[in-house]
């Protein structure tokens, strides 16, 4: 599992860190580094980018995992390099963001998008898989994801935009339901998918979702 | 209208269904044209809720033109764009108004319209919304609450004969049914021996069944359904009967076919009616109920 990011548009960076012009640059070892956004390569790129525009670089760091509570002592090693700097700028996915923010009282600048969660193929292809949504579904849907693999997220069945068993929304991408509807016929189990589902509640928890683990 | 669309449905009479599609804009001028034109010649008149994801004049304001107008409106409700308190707020309103025919669909997706950027909501489905509208008629709203006045309607959904593969189709349409589909409004069909095979299927169900017939009105545009519009097959004798037909004459050649398919539908009582879209040629829908000898 691995948090997919991209990497913002140079212009929307640049606009985010007008007139700061020392710039602490952080990257992330670990799904960042995977989807090359934000591994020491992609840091010393983006090291590069910034001093061609004129700006300083305190200093740099690629953080082993920037989402957990490990990243304050990482950053504590590099503390003369953050304290002189005007903001830093973070690349990797917005945990790891808002964590390096919880420490800082400095701007922090996010350098990527998170885009999903997402599982590894084939090398270098992601895909999400799950939507964290809260009411696992999979027991009745031979076990894809009607939430994240069907378009439109729909419990029931397929819609009328399929066709051929690709989505209306783009002829590559597989119909979540004719997925689905293989797979239960395989197995014999095609009753499931005449089972009526309800509407999918959006309090199972609350937003921000928070849980404590006893 | 001497009588609703349910009454309608019920007298086992060959049904007749149209639609009209709102503009984009508020001038309401050619719909209110195309409402007073089929008024009269069939029997409920469906209003499209921004057909294609395209942000257009609501349904809900097409179906009170049409009420205003004495006519019998089908009010097309998709899930794309309301969540289930919206929903059902709309459904609310439409009642008090008279408008008490209800088409429930999924939607097509955000991306396919002109509002790429927009978020779809699909909360519900078009299963779901069929039984949200059941559940209102027993006075309660989707949060258990009681209603002060519930509502009632003629509630149909559509359901796609050419699908491929058709099974998953088939349980969808099972599903509606027992969540109170009263008829359904099929997608484009031209080939009626494997219409008539879904018939089979679905006239093991107490619902009426309107068969879509989508105006072809060239060869050109026969030949784009079948490579990009899900679920529409032309067979290739009817593309080159359009082929076939002199210049200038295709719209004529498209609206015999048309006429002809629903004769054919009438006579050998396939199913239960037909339900026209003529996409952009409104004006012609009564040259096509004259040419299927209905007139």
């Amino acid at each position: 599992m691995k948090s997919i990011t991209k990497q913002k548009p140079l212009e929307e960076i640049e606009q985010q860190i007008k007139g700061m012009e020392r710039v602490f640059l952080i990257g992330c070892g670990t799904c960042a580094t995977m989807t090359k956004t934000g591994g020491v390569d992609e840091v010393a790129e983006m090291r590069q980018y910034l001093q061609d525009m004129g700006k300083m670089v305190t200093g740099w760091t690629v953080i082993p995992t920037a989402c957990d509570g490990m990243t304050e002592d990482a950053l504590r090693e590099t503390e003369g390099a953050i304290q002189v700097a005007d903001c830093l700028l973070v690349m990797s996915c917005a945990l790891g963001v808002q964590r390096v923010s919880s420490y800082i009282g400095k701007p922090v600048i996010p350098a990527l998008d998170t885009l999903f969660i997402g599982v590894e193929d084939d090398s270098g292809f992601f895909h999400e898989v799950c939507d964290q949504c809260g009411r696992c579904v999979l027991g009745y849907t031979a076990g894809i994801c009607p939430i994240t693999a069907c378009h439109k997220g729909l419990l029931n069945g397929p819609c009328g935009g399929t066709n051929n068993g690709k989505c209306e929304v783009d002829k590559e991408k597989d119909c979540a339901w004719t997925l689905i509807y293989q797979r239960l016929k395989e197995q014999g189990r095609l009753d499931l998918m005449k089972q009526y589902q309800p509407i999918r509640s959006s309090q199972v928890v609350p937003r921000p979702r928070m849980i404590k683990v006893p | 209208m001497a009588r609703n669309f349910r009454e309608a449905l019920k007298s086992g009479e060959f049904v007749v269904t149209s639609e009209i599609g709102p503009p984009k804009g508020t001038n309401i001028d050619g719909m209110c044209h195309h409402i007073e034109l089929l008024r009269d010649s069939v029997d409920a008149i469906n209003v499209t809720d921004h057909q294609s994801s395209v942000m257009r004049f609501p349904s809900i304001g097409g179906c009170l033109e049409i009420k205003e107008r004495g006519g019998e409106p089908i009010l097309q409700m998709t899930c794309r764009d309301r969540n289930q308190m919206a929903l059902q707020a709309e459904l609310l309103l439409a009642y008090t108004r008279g408008v008490r025919n209800v088409l429930c669909l999924t939607g097509d997706a955000v991306p396919v319209g002109d509002h790429k950027q927009a978020r779809g909501v699909f909360e519900l489905d078009s299963v779901q919304l069929l039984r949200a509208i059941r559940q209102m008629e027993s006075g309660t709203d989707l949060g258990g609450n009681d209603l002060d006045g519930a509502v009632e309607f003629c509630a149909g959904a559509i359901v796609t004969p050419e699908a491929n593969p058709i099974e998953p189709q088939l349980i969808k349409f099972e599903k509606k049914v027992e969540a109170g589909a009263e008829f359904f409004q099929t997608q484009a069909i031209y080939d009626l021996d494997n219409f008539s095979r879904f018939m089979g299927f679905a006239r093991k169900f107490p619902v009426k069944i309107l068969a879509g017939i989508v105006l072809l009105v060239s060869a050109r545009m026969a030949k784009y359904m079948n490579g990009n519009v899900p679920g529409i097959v032309v067979p290739q004798d009817l593309i080159e009967e359009l082929e076939g037909a002199p210049k200038g004459e295709a719209l004529n050649k498209g609206i015999e076919i048309a006429g002809r398919m629903i004769a054919r539908i009438k006579k050998d009582s396939i199913c239960d009616g037909v339900h026209i879209m003529a996409i952009g040629k409104e004006e012609v829908v009564p040259d096509i109920i004259a040419a299927a000898g209905l007139g």
